[in-house]
């Protein structure tokens, strides 16, 4: 106890001259930011993948007579709005598994971490700065596919804005954790290139690209209900056609934001 | 239990941080090190190394690579833990006062890269935020020749502009103390001359700076002292010259006579220790003001030096003799071969 009061009125704080973070520090996370910004801008792959990709698909879909047709199958919808979450998330599941891991893995590579240690500012505020500016594009990616699909194409209008919001928040959550994994344990900029592509595609099928949930077998939807892809598209869907989504999706998705979040902080590696 | 542990742990760092060296701070060191260890596995690449650098010297750490002069600054500067030793810079332990070292200390670091796209410009902005009283960028760009290159991107600068930006990033802090690895590598001769003028003029300002390099030249140029490091271990500290004076010979003058005469004429001089020819020319080993009195000598015995080189790179001497010993032994028993190896090696200009 008493060497507890010993370290007590020892703050090392008036007899050095080194001044307290101030006004400079407080801006730094904003040029961080701004830094990242002109990053994705400058190397748009994550604006491509992210917002025009999904985009120029639902042009594509939406100019398909058959796509137009009321189903049965997809509970008197049509096959294109049965596309509208699929895409959305496709936007997603891009800036997820490519726009934010690459990035990060490459400043690791180029020491542009290592070189932050030792600067007053953390290297995780880099880490935080681009999951804010992907999530941001996400956010656009997904805004714009639905505004499109509604406003050119006569998609039924969200049956539930809150509920639509909620699930591109956790959908966003999850992916992103998945993406940052991703970014802990790729050693390279190409090997987190390649893993993240080997995993679009499976995640992306789930989702019901090639094959839409209504029509899948029900094994593989029950698959589907448990992988993030296939999750965000169920809560999406029921929210744009029907109303509120169920507990089950989001449940699962922000599973994997917290399980993938926790594994992604756990294993990075700053150099 | 845990946290009473870190407390008490705290404790007797800040103690020896605050209660023994703060009030000697004045005038006391910036940089101590003492004891260092750190093996990666069961290499031992900094073993047991003490130094300690006044408030506004040029310190070096010199040594071939792989000595370990990199693994000591990284653990000074608390990117890495060190096994054992004790480090404070201005009194503060890197790792317990992480967030306030940080503050202090501007960096170099050997082999970091900044994204491609962005512009120099944007790059010193954005490292400019992060301290409190940063410098100029104005300033700082025109003192290490970047101002043409504000605007361009990263991946246009060539290898020597890279590296001056990144001293730059180092200095932009106003650092207290700026640690520089391989400041000058890839910098061509007249960019490296210019980097020495910008760090001597940095010194001026009152800053300390600790130095890495394997260039002879720059450490006899800048440094005030200089550690010369060996397979981890400290080999020597010195002043660059009390280094050269450690070496047996001192200055050696090579020269071309206009005529024959006989070696009795120099050796009798108390500045010459020895004379050897090689060939047509002489070569005189000495001290003090050895070419003064050699070219006296000769001439009042009616003789012409032509050709007069002075070998002035004993540092380079001191070191091949110093990390030698402790390499092998039987490589430089003999001195005539020591000398030539140090004049080659000093027109590279680097010790590979």
């Amino acid at each position: 106890m008493n060497t507890l009061t010993i370290a007590r009125p020892t703050p090392l704080s008036e007899p050095l001259s080194v001044p307290r973070p101030g006004p400079a520090r407080r801006t730094a996370f904003g040029q961080v930011v701004l830094n990242e910004a002109r990053l994705t801008w400058r190397r748009p792959i994550g604006l491509i993948g992210g917002i025009a990709l999904p985009v120029v698909l639902l042009v594509i879909f939406g100019e398909l007579p058959s796509f137009k047709e009321h189903l049965a199958a997809f509970g008197g919808g049509t096959i294109f709005d049965a596309y509208v979450p699929i895409l959305a998330t496709f936007g997603v599941a891009m800036l997820a598994l490519l726009g934010l891991p690459i990035p990060l893995v490459t400043y690791r590579e180029l020491g542009v971490l290592r070189r932050l240690s030792t600067t007053p500012v953390p290297p995780s505020w880099v880490l935080a700065a681009q999951a804010a500016v992907q999530g941001c594009v996400a956010v656009a990616g997904v805004v714009t596919v639905i505004v499109v699909a509604v406003v050119a194409f006569g998609a039924s209008a969200p049956a539930s804005l809150a509920g639509l919001v909620l699930s591109v928040t956790v959908t966003i959550a999850g992916l992103f954790a998945i993406g940052l994994l991703l970014a802990a344990v790729a050693r390279t900029s190409t090997a987190a290139n390649v893993i993240g592509r080997v995993t679009f595609f499976p995640l992306m099928f789930f989702a019901g690209l090639w094959l839409p949930r209504a029509l899948m077998p029900q094994f593989l939807l029950d698959i589907s209900n448990y992988t993030p892809l296939g999750a965000a598209v169920q809560a999406m869907q029921a929210s744009m056609q029907t109303g509120f989504p169920p507990a089950a999706p989001l449940l699962v998705l922000a599973g994997y934001a917290v399980v993938f979040g926790y594994l992604a902080r756990r294993c990075f590696r700053w150099e | 239990m845990g946290v009473t542990e870190t407390l008490v742990t705290r404790t007797s760092q800040q103690d020896s941080a605050g209660g023994a060296s703060r009030p000697s701070r004045a005038g006391g060191p910036a940089v101590e090190i003492a004891h260092l260890r750190k093996t990666y596995g069961a290499l031992v690449a900094v073993d047991d190394v003490s130094l300690s650098v006044a408030e506004g010297e040029i310190f070096g750490l010199l040594g071939p690579n792989g000595a370990g002069k990199s693994t000591t600054v990284e653990c000074a500067i608390g990117l890495r833990v060190p096994d054992a030793g004790t480090i404070r810079l201005l009194g503060l332990d890197p790792q317990a006062d992480r967030d306030r070292v940080h503050e202090i200390v501007g960096v170099q670091l050997q082999a970091s890269a900044m994204p491609a796209k962005l512009r120099v410009g944007e790059i010193l902005d954005l490292y400019r935020s992060f301290y409190r009283q940063p410098a100029d960028v104005s300033d700082l760009i025109e003192a290490l020749g970047l101002a043409g290159k504000r605007g361009d991107y990263y991946k246009t600068l060539s290898g020597g502009q890279r590296q001056r930006l990144s001293v730059a990033l180092a200095l932009i802090g106003r650092p207290k103390i700026a640690v520089l690895d391989e400041m000058t590598t890839g910098l061509d001769p007249a960019a490296r001359r210019e980097a020495w003028d910008l760090i001597e003029g940095v010194r001026a300002s009152g800053v300390t700076i600790l130095l890495v390099t394997h260039f002879m030249e720059e450490a006899e140029r800048l440094c005030d002292r200089v550690a010369l490091v060996d397979n981890g271990r400290l080999v020597a500290l010195d002043t660059p010259a009390g280094l050269a004076a450690r070496t047996r010979g001192g200055k050696t003058v090579r020269f071309l006579p206009s005529a024959p005469f006989a070696d009795r004429l120099l050796t009798a001089l108390p500045e010459v220790t020895r004379v050897d020819r090689s060939g047509r020319h002489v070569v005189v080993t000495g001290t003090g003001e050895l070419v003064n009195a050699v070219i006296l000598a000769l001439a009042a015995a009616g003789v012409t030096a032509r050709d007069v080189q002075l070998d002035s790179s004993n540092l380079e001497e001191a070191f091949v003799r110093l990390t030698g010993k402790h390499a092998s032994t039987a490589t430089h028993a003999s001195t005539g071969t020591q000398t030539s190896t140090g004049t080659q090696t000093s027109k590279q200009g680097a010790l590979a």
